[in-house]
């Protein structure tokens, strides 16, 4: 097995526990997008352009960004309960 | 300070007591250095329903119970991976299972596909990709019922603003754009000369779609695709491919003969209907992919 192949699955395994263990959700996310980008090119390397191409679009971009919308959305409905509480406590 | 249940919580979120109006409000009790307390981490906040034992209990626990869960995954997956016949070897289903072999060997005259995961998906095996893309169609569907369920929220203008603001978004977006699209049309167009498909190829249009109303705004977009247009190019897709693949029911779905010759394999208009095919996927799941976004940000499309 070639040497990049190697780092590419060192990373994917460092990528993935890296999501698990990452207590900031933003950073957690970002690992991901970046386990993706590592996965679509170990599928290329395994001879699969059509799950590489369809993971970098799909995992690495449209999922993702998904995510990262629910995480704002999330966000604002928390921030919105904290100055409600707020709110009702004064 | 007043705790709320889950339940109350829910019943003001679809009252709709949220609402932008009190932005302002929130302006003023806004405090930097609280929020940036409870920003993210979910690890020292308490879960609703725990007590503080079980709390710190929970919390001991979750670690090794998941720990072990993957543990026992991987050693699954391990398992079956040590099963799987070497790379090219003999003994691999290839070679001992028929219809893989007449599949491999004949694939290239009979559909005229140089990519024969596209000649088996949308040629040998187009009605169970139609079974396949009506179950997808059925799923977006309940997706777009649940997100237009409420009414649609109002639009927060201050994020949207900052948004457009960003120099590096909005020029990296007007340099990647065309490059994005233009990349997902030679996908789905050579879908049956080379790797891609509607499928991927749809993606990365959505993707780029999605950049352009990131970048420039959504008007831009919703000028191209609204919910009439969406209605109209999903409709006319899905009808298209049960048409063009009904003749399967009245033969049984082991048709090999069908009016449209295979062609040239190799040139861009061969391989019978699996190009218009591509390109029918492709749009559904350029317009599905760019709705979900619209659905997500602004509640509509």
């Amino acid at each position: 097995m070639d040497l990049i192949e190697l780092c590419l699955l060192g990373l994917i395994l460092i990528c993935g526990i890296a999501t698990c263990l990452q207590k900031n959700l933003m950073v957690s996310l970002i690992i991901f997008m970046a386990y993706s980008v590592i996965m679509s090119i170990v599928w290329a390397l395994l001879r699969a352009p059509d799950l590489a191409i369809t993971e970098a679009a799909v995992g690495a971009g449209i999922s993702s960004l998904l995510l990262f919308i629910t995480l704002q959305k999330i966000r604002d409905l928390k921030r919105k309960d904290a100055s409600n509480d707020e709110k009702t406590n004064l | 300070m007043k705790k709320r249940t889950f339940k109350e919580w829910l019943k003001q979120w679809d009252q709709g007591e949220f609402d932008l109006d009190r932005g302002e409000a929130e302006a003023l009790h806004y405090r930097p250095e609280t929020q940036e307390k409870d920003d993210d981490s979910w690890a020292h906040r308490p879960v609703r329903g725990l007590r503080e034992g079980e709390y710190t209990l929970f919390v001991k626990v979750y670690p090794f119970a998941a720990l072990l869960l993957a543990s026992v995954m991987i050693f699954f997956f391990m398992r079956t991976v040590a099963e799987l016949p070497p790379f090219a070897s003999a003994c691999t289903p290839a070679n001992q299972s028929e219809v893989i072999r007449r599949y491999i060997e004949n694939g290239l005259t009979e559909t005229g596909a140089v990519n024969i995961v596209a000649g088996v998906i949308l040629d040998y095996r187009a009605f169970d990709t139609l079974g396949e893309s009506h179950v997808l169609f059925t799923a977006a569907t309940a997706v777009f019922i649940l997100m237009l369920a409420g009414e649609a929220e109002p639009e927060d203008k201050r994020t949207r603003r900052i948004l457009e603001a960003d120099t590096v978004l909005s020029v990296t977006a007007r340099v990647l754009f065309p490059l994005i699209v233009m990349f997902g049309f030679y996908v789905i167009l050579c879908g049956h000369l080379g790797p891609g498909g509607g499928f991927s190829g749809g993606a990365v249009i959505g993707g780029g779609l999605i950049l352009c109303s990131m970048a420039f705004g959504p008007e831009r977009i919703s000028r191209l695709i609204n919910m009439k247009t969406y209605r109209g190019v999903v409709l006319c897709a899905l009808l298209f491919y049960s048409i063009a693949k009904c003749y399967s029911f009245y033969c049984g779905a082991h048709h090999l003969e069908t009016v449209f010759s295979p062609g040239t394999p190799g040139m861009i208009f061969s391989a019978g209907l699996i190009l218009p095919l591509n390109i029918a996927v492709g749009l559904v799941v350029a317009c599905t992919m760019y709705g979900f976004y619209s659905l997500f940000t602004r509640g509509t499309v």
